[in-house]
């Protein structure tokens, strides 16, 4: 992990004494609720239903055990006990008092987080493959790359005040996107070409009220200029994004109103400029950043499937079944990597509460190198556990209830916290993803179906990103009540895809059979061994469609 | 006189910012140091130069410094207008200015600009802030000092942190 040095932490703790007095100012009156709204914001604290939310940053998601203990602490401390881990690998607290919040960033320094640029119409955090560092497939560790853009956003003075916010993420695996670098802003693909690091640059893509999936801009950006050509991209969109009308502000609008080569051109044109100049990287920091990124201490002894492993999986059923949904294979020969789902029936996606914070803590510490990850499925990952471990770690886990077996199953549903917490909700999204999971209970019927991405999001905004889920759901006013929309065919999986309008929405008592009856279809036309995601591909929306709305001829 | 921040410090300013309206229904000031919009500027160039006193030219957002490069060495000034803080391209307008077309006069943030602002507007290249008449300018003053630490390069020190090691 990145590990602070001197003038970090000092950045850090000057930043909580800024917000400290632009809070005391605010309360104060000194300043008004127009300007302290970006302040706040760019601290990760918005205004929502009953109170404010502050989103704590996890940059690429990753976390070391003694932050987790942090991370419950405040749960405890300021907040009803729990928190969220959201899609984009951050942390939410929903309680906290805005009094409070310059004594919680100070606590978050202590252990070197914070909450910057964690919301507002600036560079947020960068996200990556909740495998990174481990996955075999990666050309190599996408982290290193994330710290350096980390560092070039953290205050960047010339893009504080961006038309819209900005998200970009990192991506090392070939032909396939967990990264979903697809729908980003920016979208950074890592490409190994003579044997030289350089990057394929994406921008305009992104989810929200005009979904769409980015255009490459830089083909092949070598490894020296990625942090120019990123500010080159930021310039052309902070002076030509739309500022007028909020839901055009986004950087895929301007690229589509451009047109994916002239916004080409007006970038190369920045990016002449600053190429070879100061902002250029050097290999020493390249280095410096690898080092920090460094492998655990594996034990060079440890062999793929020992025999310990061999008998827990002949012995245990429930094991087995859950090694097989959520266990990973790793590049380090006799380690594994393993998914605690968070998505237990009767408990909102991606929380998590303090005890349980701690308690994951000791189990990273025990197994793991002390080193988590969060996954924008609102799960949590340990990335470097021994395999002849796994049962033991899968014992502890069952006790904590995060070893449901059902990563990437129908019942491992996205949700945003919709209407029971936010003011810009059309409808609720827990109460519809409670109950798919009680209706959809039995495991072995579950696993039978295989992978199917539900998403839910509780208006157009897509927090929940309804659009990139096998099946999507958001949730639309109708004349002032609850109804829900559903796609089909998006995909955040392989690749980055916008799903299809089913048809007209759905009144909140029909999600549940609308939903068993796409399954049923897909059960009665599966071809053996095809997805949900390939029969829809195969068979079009149309049976689908038709089979949705059935009764309602 | 009213008062500006200028070079980190709070000073007199001899300056006079008139709108394209004031300037339409007085006419121009035969002297005195004035700052007018790029469209005056633009369609009175020589009427304006030779008056007596100083000019310069306030850009609004939209208004970029490629309309004046042609024009900078003979303008001592280059005021950017924020007619409402949280609108960001006035921050890529001077960096522009500085790096771009290497000016090196003055660079006046003017608008709404306010305190928690000014460190940001520092480092792209303002060097002289004409702080919201509401506000205290004393405490204004502080905003330049909110962090001792940067990550990137900037105006004042293009070096980014990993070639200042
Ligand atoms: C009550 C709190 C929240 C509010 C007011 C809120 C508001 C918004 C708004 C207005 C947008 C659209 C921005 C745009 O398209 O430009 C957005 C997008 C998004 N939100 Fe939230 N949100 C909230 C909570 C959350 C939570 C809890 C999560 C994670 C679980 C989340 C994840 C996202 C994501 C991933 C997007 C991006 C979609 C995209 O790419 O456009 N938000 N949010
Ligand atoms: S998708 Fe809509 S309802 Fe859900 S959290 Fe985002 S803004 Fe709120």
């Amino acid at each position: 992990m990145y590990v602070y040095q001197d003038y970090d932490r000092q950045l850090l703790n000057e930043r909580v004494a800024q917000f400290r007095d632009q809070t005391r100012r605010y309360l104060d009156g000194q300043l008004s609720d127009d300007e302290f709204l970006p302040l706040r914001l760019q601290n990760g604290l918005y205004i929502q239903r009953y109170a404010p939310m502050l989103r704590v940053s996890v940059p690429y998601g990753m976390l070391n055990s003694t932050q987790l203990r942090t991370l419950g602490h405040i749960a405890r401390t300021w907040d009803k006990g729990y928190a969220h881990v959201s899609t984009r690998q951050n942390i939410q607290y929903n309680w906290p008092e805005l009094e409070n919040v310059p004594d919680i960033l100070a606590e978050l320094a202590k252990v070197e987080m914070h909450a910057i640029q964690t919301s507002g119409n600036c560079i947020r955090n960068v996200t990556t493959d909740e495998f990174a560092g481990i996955n075999a497939a990666e050309v190599e560790d996408p982290r290193p790359w994330c710290e350096i853009i980390r560092q070039w956003a953290t205050f960047n003075p010339e893009f504080a005040y961006l038309p819209r916010k900005f998200k970009i993420a990192v991506n090392a695996v070939p032909n396939e996107d967990p990264a979903l670098i697809g729908v980003h802003d920016i979208g950074v693909q890592i490409v190994h070409r003579d044997g030289e690091t350089g990057f394929t640059v994406l921008a305009g893509g992104g989810l929200g009220r005009t979904p769409m999936t980015g255009e490459v801009i830089g083909e092949f950006v070598p490894w020296q200029h990625l942090l120019s050509y990123l500010e080159a991209i930021l310039r052309v969109y902070n002076k030509y994004g739309n500022r007028d009308n909020k839901y055009k502000a986004r950087i895929k609008i301007l690229v589509k109103a451009l047109g994916a080569e002239k916004f080409r051109e007006l970038t190369e044109a920045e990016f002449a400029e600053l190429k070879d100049g100061p902002i250029t990287l050097t290999a020493d920091e390249v280095d410096r950043m690898r080092g920090h990124f460094s492998e655990p201490a594996y034990d060079g002894s440890a062999t793929d499937q020992p025999a310990a492993l061999t008998e827990a999986l002949a012995s245990s059923k429930a094991f087995n079944r859950w090694y097989h949904t959520n266990v990973h294979a790793h590049r380090q020969p006799g380690y594994a990597a393993v998914t605690l789902t968070l998505k237990k029936t009767g408990r909102a996606p991606g929380d998590i509460t303090d005890t349980e914070f701690d308690a994951v803590a000791d189990l990273a510490d025990q197994y793991s190198f002390g080193e988590l990850r969060t996954t924008h499925q609102q799960n949590i990952v340990l990335g470097d556990v021994r395999q002849d471990q796994l049962f033991a770690l899968w014992e502890a886990l069952e006790v904590l209830g995060f070893a449901t077996p059902n990563l990437k199953l129908l019942t491992d549903i996205i949700a945003c916290p919709g209407g029971d917490f936010c003011s810009l909700a059309n409808a609720k999204s827990i109460p519809v993803a409670e109950a798919i999971q009680r209706h959809f209970e039995d495991m072995d019927y579950l696993h039978d179906l295989g992978p199917i991405d539900l998403n839910i999001s509780g208006c157009m905004n897509a927090c929940g990103h309804h659009h990139i889920g096998h099946i999507g759901i958001l949730g639309v006013d109708k004349k002032g009540r609850e109804y829900y929309q559903i796609t089909l065919g998006g995909r955040g999986d392989k690749t980055s895809r916008i799903g299809e309008k089913l048809g007209p929405s759905f009144e909140a008592d029909e999600v549940v059979p609308v939903i068993a009856r796409l399954v049923d279809l897909y059960v009665e036309q599966r071809q053996p061994d095809e997805l949900f995601i390939d029969t829809y591909e195969r068979l079009g929306i149309d049976p689908f469609k038709e089979r949705a709305y059935a009764s309602h001829h | 006189m009213p008062a500006i921040i200028k070079d980190g410090t709070i000073v007199d300013d001899s300056w006079q910012r008139l709108t394209a309206e004031q300037i339409e229904q007085q006419g121009l000031p035969a002297e005195g140091d004035l700052i007018v919009p790029l469209p005056v500027w633009q369609a009175q160039r020589d009427a304006i130069a030779a008056r007596a006193g100083r000019t310069a030219v306030c850009l609004e957002p939209g208004e970029e410094p490629s309309e004046i490069a042609a024009d900078l060495d003979r303008l001592p000034l280059v005021a950017i207008d924020f007619p409402a803080f949280k609108d960001g391209r006035g921050y890529s307008y001077a960096r522009e200015l500085r790096t771009r077309y290497q000016y090196t006069g003055e660079v006046r943030a003017v608008g709404d600009v306010l305190r928690d602002q000014l460190f940001y507007m520092h480092r792209v290249g303002f060097n002289a802030f004409q702080i919201r008449a509401d506000r205290d300018i004393e405490d204004a003053l502080n905003g330049l000092k909110d962090f001792s630490v940067t990550y990137q390069g900037d105006v004042n020190d293009p070096r980014p942190i990993y070639r200042r090691r």
